[in-house]
């Protein structure tokens, strides 16, 4: 903690990074893609205007879930793929804590995955961080709801036959009102993703693509390595083209009902046949489309896909109970007593 | 027949202490109805009551058949009753189906009174009749009445505009009627309630109801067809202002009243499911005193979002049935792991599995005392009747909050809708819950003790300097830290262990009615046997055995005088609506060669059967 003063001459407490740390020993494998994700939570703590006390992580179970042990803020480490309901709970308790779940591929999407339609849904105001590392860490490295078919791992000698999710158009089909994209290598963006979370009003999901150095590693190597990144991702922007590549060169056309890839330059193409980022619109149409875009066809999207306004959850339960208080009085707990027919003993 | 005079049908009005009356019908004819409006009548008059429903499992079953069949019981008296009563004196079947499931629960010379109009082929072969049973020797040995109920009802209603559907639905008001003259009730309870209902949205109905209840009411007094009617006189109740309450709306109330105790906003996250789901629906009509409801998508979810809301320091909860404790157990035992007050609310249902969701049984007591993986204690009360629903829902949270674990709040289905009179409280008279949450960053650890009671802070969110870590992972005593140590896990377990036994200290002890000092037979129950146990004691008292009863609310803890009022008796038995489970508890924690008698038909002991078994017992 850092004082200040102000102009007013007032002291004033300004919280860094440091505020957020926890006393207990982080317990990851040394080269996991999480270390980032903690310090960026940590990092962008300060700057969400909320005192300390007043924000509070909550996790299911499986390497990520860890995460709340590790920030100085309430916590409370649940069961697997349960935090959606702790957190909905508190958060309907208690409308003012900025709660937040940290949770995994599997433990949102395997075990957790009806809670997560759920919270979705309601735009219950939670910001809800998913590590997706494709792969099953605590266990020891079984594949994961999201690893690609014919992922090769201890409970899939001859590789896996079930069909993986997208995390982010699971969001999309629960009605999910904020969706974004980072990933562990890319500290700055993922900081702003998280900033975005928060900022939003409703229930925000963000997918990290998280590295697990032990069991998975490299997974998204292909398209997130330094020297290829800006070839094979796209760092959507809003009210900007969708364009990328080292010479930026390179774009996403719609054509019919289909993206497409395109060559500024090449064949007439200009920079105004390049579909512009919005991800306000209320159609989902083209943040599904963003979705499901992934390499080597596409280069893979990230930044936020879809940001819309839906009453939340929590503050439709705040104004049914002002209504109720409005229209009937407050509760009256004796009158209630005698409600109906009551009767007198002598 | 003979035929009398208006002034000798007067003279034959008779004096009875108790009369049971079971209302049968088609699930479309408005039985429940019917019952529920005779029973507040009665209560408005002064009687004691009890009252039990028998609600088919299927929504819409087809019409006239034996599963569509709906019934409630009631028993009113002039003196103190404990049990809607084993077999009714007087069944009122509104059609061949009604008469055919419950005619085996009468007792010979028990008054029938039938709607004649739906004895027609089609209903009798659908109730599985070869023959009419009015023709043949069936109710030999049965006082029959045989009212042409559905025609009676529709040349009421001549003149009254509506449709013949909609005629055909007020025929249950003539039954009530009839039953109003049979027994000498006035009409005006049942007159105001028909005008608040239908008065304004839809006069026409309200008038038809009004015509009809009138007509069944002069049928009875004109027509001479009975020989007598019937007065039951006032009981003596303790003085106060009486409301008639079901197991679930004091249930429902009680926790509300809780929360005014603590000063801490109730929170009720719960999945529909049978028969809990009243408690749901009885809260989300609470919002004015600031209750929140969340109608979850699961089970799981149900109790995650409640032990979200007790960690945030409101007054979490969630309600289901047996199959939903099933689900439940995994946060139950995250609530044990993490200290939080939880009140888990358990309105059991018969069978493993779905098994029948709209019947009684005690099937659930071991798996709530046991059913989660490791040590995993938690406290566990059961009221033992309705109107004792309400006290238990606040003792549930008086333990929660200041032992800081979940409790299991044990009802069934019989106890949830049964329903009596209820002595209205005096709010102002009830001890204060004290929620005592942490505030001081200087002293505060989160797994530090309290001496006495061993329970940890309640340090909510909010607080600033107390921001800490919870989990389900083991912690460190005192400190809160992750903590795999041997000697640590050891000492902790003992702890919560410890814990809930200590609330022993904090419970009143197990009273017995009869025989304190000791006796010939001690019988044990909990739960919603307590009537049918009651007056089973009572009978076999009156013939002059040594037979007390004891009743266990607190079932986890239990007392702590229960081993040594055990010892005082000869004998004991426990009579449970399952194969022994109290019954296993008992002879393995005292050694007490006790005997259980079970009964597992979905529907409640008969005080008779109790009275037998406790007869052989003592001769």
């Amino acid at each position: 903690m850092v004082t200040t003063n102000r102009a007013d001459g007032e002291a004033i407490k300004v919280l860094t990074r440091k505020d957020f740390v926890s006393d207990e020993e982080v317990r990851w494998c040394p080269g996991c893609g999480d270390y980032s994700i903690l310090a960026q939570t940590q990092r962008v703590m300060p700057d969400l205007g909320v005192p300390r006390e007043n924000i509070v992580f909550i996790s299911g179970i499986g390497c990520s879930s860890r995460l709340p042990y590790y920030m100085n803020t309430y916590g409370f480490h649940s069961i697997h793929g349960r935090a959606p309901t702790i957190a909905s709970g508190l958060k309907a308790a208690r409308p003012e804590l900025s709660v937040w779940v940290i949770t995994g591929d599997g433990d949102a999407l395997s075990i957790g995955g009806n809670h997560i339609l759920h919270v979705l849904r309601r735009n219950m105001d939670l910001q809800i961080v998913l590590h997706n590392n494709e792969v099953y860490g605590l266990t020891k490295g079984q594949y994961s709801p999201t690893s690609p078919v014919g992922t090769v791992k201890v409970s899939t000698p001859m590789g896996s036959i079930d069909w993986p999710l997208k995390p982010l158009a699971v969001a999309l089909g629960a009605e999910a009102t904020f969706v974004a994209r980072s990933l562990d290598a890319e500290p700055h963006h993922m900081v702003e993703m998280l900033k975005a979370a928060h900022d939003h009003r409703g229930a925000s999901f963000v997918e990290i693509y998280q590295n697990c150095n032990i069991y998975n590693d490299g997974a998204f190597e292909e398209f997130t390595a330094k020297d290829v990144r800006a070839d094979r991702m796209l760092y959507l922007k809003q009210g900007e083209p969708m364009i990328f590549g080292k010479n930026r060169d390179k774009g996403i056309r719609i054509n019919g009902l289909r993206p497409e890839v395109v060559e500024i330059g090449k064949d007439g193409i200009t920079e105004a046949d390049i579909l512009v980022h919005d991800a306000t619109i209320e159609d989902p149409t083209i943040a599904f489309m963003l979705t499901r875009m992934d390499w080597p066809e596409f280069p893979v999207p990230v930044g936020v896909i879809r940001k819309v306004q839906r009453p939340t959850y929590n503050d439709l339960m705040t104004q049914q109970i002002e209504k109720a208080i409005e229209t009937q009085g407050e509760g009256d707990i004796d009158a209630l007593f005698r409600q109906g027919d009551v009767w007198e003993v002598e | 027949m003979t035929t009398l005079t208006r002034e000798e049908a007067d003279q034959q009005t008779k004096d009875v202490d108790r009369v049971t009356i079971r209302f049968a019908g088609d699930s479309g004819d408005g039985m429940q109805l019917t019952g529920t409006q005779f029973t507040k009548t009665s209560a408005v008059f002064g009687n004691d009551i009890s009252t039990v429903p028998d609600i088919p499992a299927e929504i819409r079953a087809p019409q006239g058949s034996l599963p569509g069949v709906s019934a409630f019981q009631l028993s009113f008296s002039s003196f103190d009753i404990y049990t809607p009563g084993d077999q009714p004196d007087v069944l009122v079947a509104m059609n061949p189906a009604a008469l055919k499931v419950h005619l085996p629960d009468l007792p010979k010379g028990a008054m029938i009174i039938v709607n004649t109009d739906e004895f027609n082929e089609a209903n009798l072969k659908k109730a599985g009749y070869p023959a009419n049973p009015l023709d043949d020797d069936t109710l030999d040995g049965y006082r029959v009445y045989k009212v042409p109920i559905g025609t009676m009802n529709a040349r009421a209603l001549r003149d009254s505009g509506l449709n013949a559907q909609e005629i055909d639905r007020s025929k249950n008001m003539f039954a009530l009627g009839l039953m109003f003259w049979m027994y000498s009730r006035p009409l005006d309870t049942t007159v105001k309630y028909i005008e608040e209902r239908f008065g304004r949205r839809n006069p026409k109905v309200a008038e038809a109801n009004l015509a009809v209840l009138k007509a069944g009411y002069n049928y009875g007094e004109t027509t001479e067809m009975f020989a007598a009617h019937y007065h039951v006189p006032k009981a003596r109740l303790a003085p106060g202002t009486y409301r008639q309450i079901s197991g679930n709306e004091a249930t429902a109330l009680g926790f509300l009243t809780a929360s005014k105790l603590a000063g801490r906003p109730l929170f009720y996250g719960s999945y529909p499911i049978t028969p809990a789901s009243d408690v749901l629906h009885q809260l989300s009509s609470f919002k004015r005193f600031g209750v929140k409801t969340f109608q979850a998508e699961d089970e799981i979810a149900a109790i995650g979002s409640a032990i979200g809301a007790s960690f945030g320091g409101s007054m979490g909860m969630t309600g289901t049935s047996g199959p939903g404790i099933a689900l439940k157990s995994e946060g139950i035992g995250l609530a044990v792991m993490v200290e939080l007050p939880l009140v888990i609310i358990d309105v059991q249902r018969a069978g493993p599995s779905t098994g029948i969701p709209t019947k009684m049984e005690q099937g659930d007591l071991l798996q709530c005392m046991f059913g989660r993986n490791s040590v995993a204690p938690v406290a566990i009360v059961a009221p033992a009747t309705s109107g004792d629903a309400f006290y238990m829902a606040i003792e549930a949270w008086r333990i929660a909050i200041k032992y800081r674990t979940p409790v299991i709040f044990l009802s069934d289905f019989y106890l949830g809708y049964g329903a009596e009179p209820w002595l209205i409280p005096d709010i102002s008279t009830l001890p204060k819950i004290d929620p005592d949450f942490a505030t001081d960053p200087a002293t505060f650890q989160p797994f530090k003790r309290d001496e006495k009671t061993l329970a940890r802070p309640w340090a909510i969110p909010g607080t600033p300097g107390l921001e800490h870590r919870i989990g389900g992972l083991e912690k460190g005593n005192i400190d809160g830290n992750v903590n795999y140590e041997p000697a640590n896990h050891d000492l902790m377990t003992r702890l919560r262990f410890e814990k809930i036994a200590r609330i022993a200290d904090d419970i009143p002890p197990l009273d017995v009615f009869g025989d304190e000092e000791g006796g010939d037979l001690l019988v044990l129950g909990w739960g919603s046997t307590y009537g049918v146990i009651r007056t089973a004691v009572q009978r076999a008292r009156a013939q002059g055995k040594s037979v007390s009863h004891a009743h266990i609310r607190h079932l986890n803890p239990m007392p702590k005088n229960v081993g040594e009022v055990l010892k005082r008796y000869k004998k004991v038995l426990i009579p449970e609506n399952n194969m022994g489970q109290l019954l296993l508890l008992i002879r393995g924690e005292f050694l007490v060669d006790a005997q259980g008698l079970h009964r597992i038909t979905g529907r409640p002991f008969m005080i008779a059967e109790i009275e037998e078994k406790i007869l052989e017992m003592v001769d």
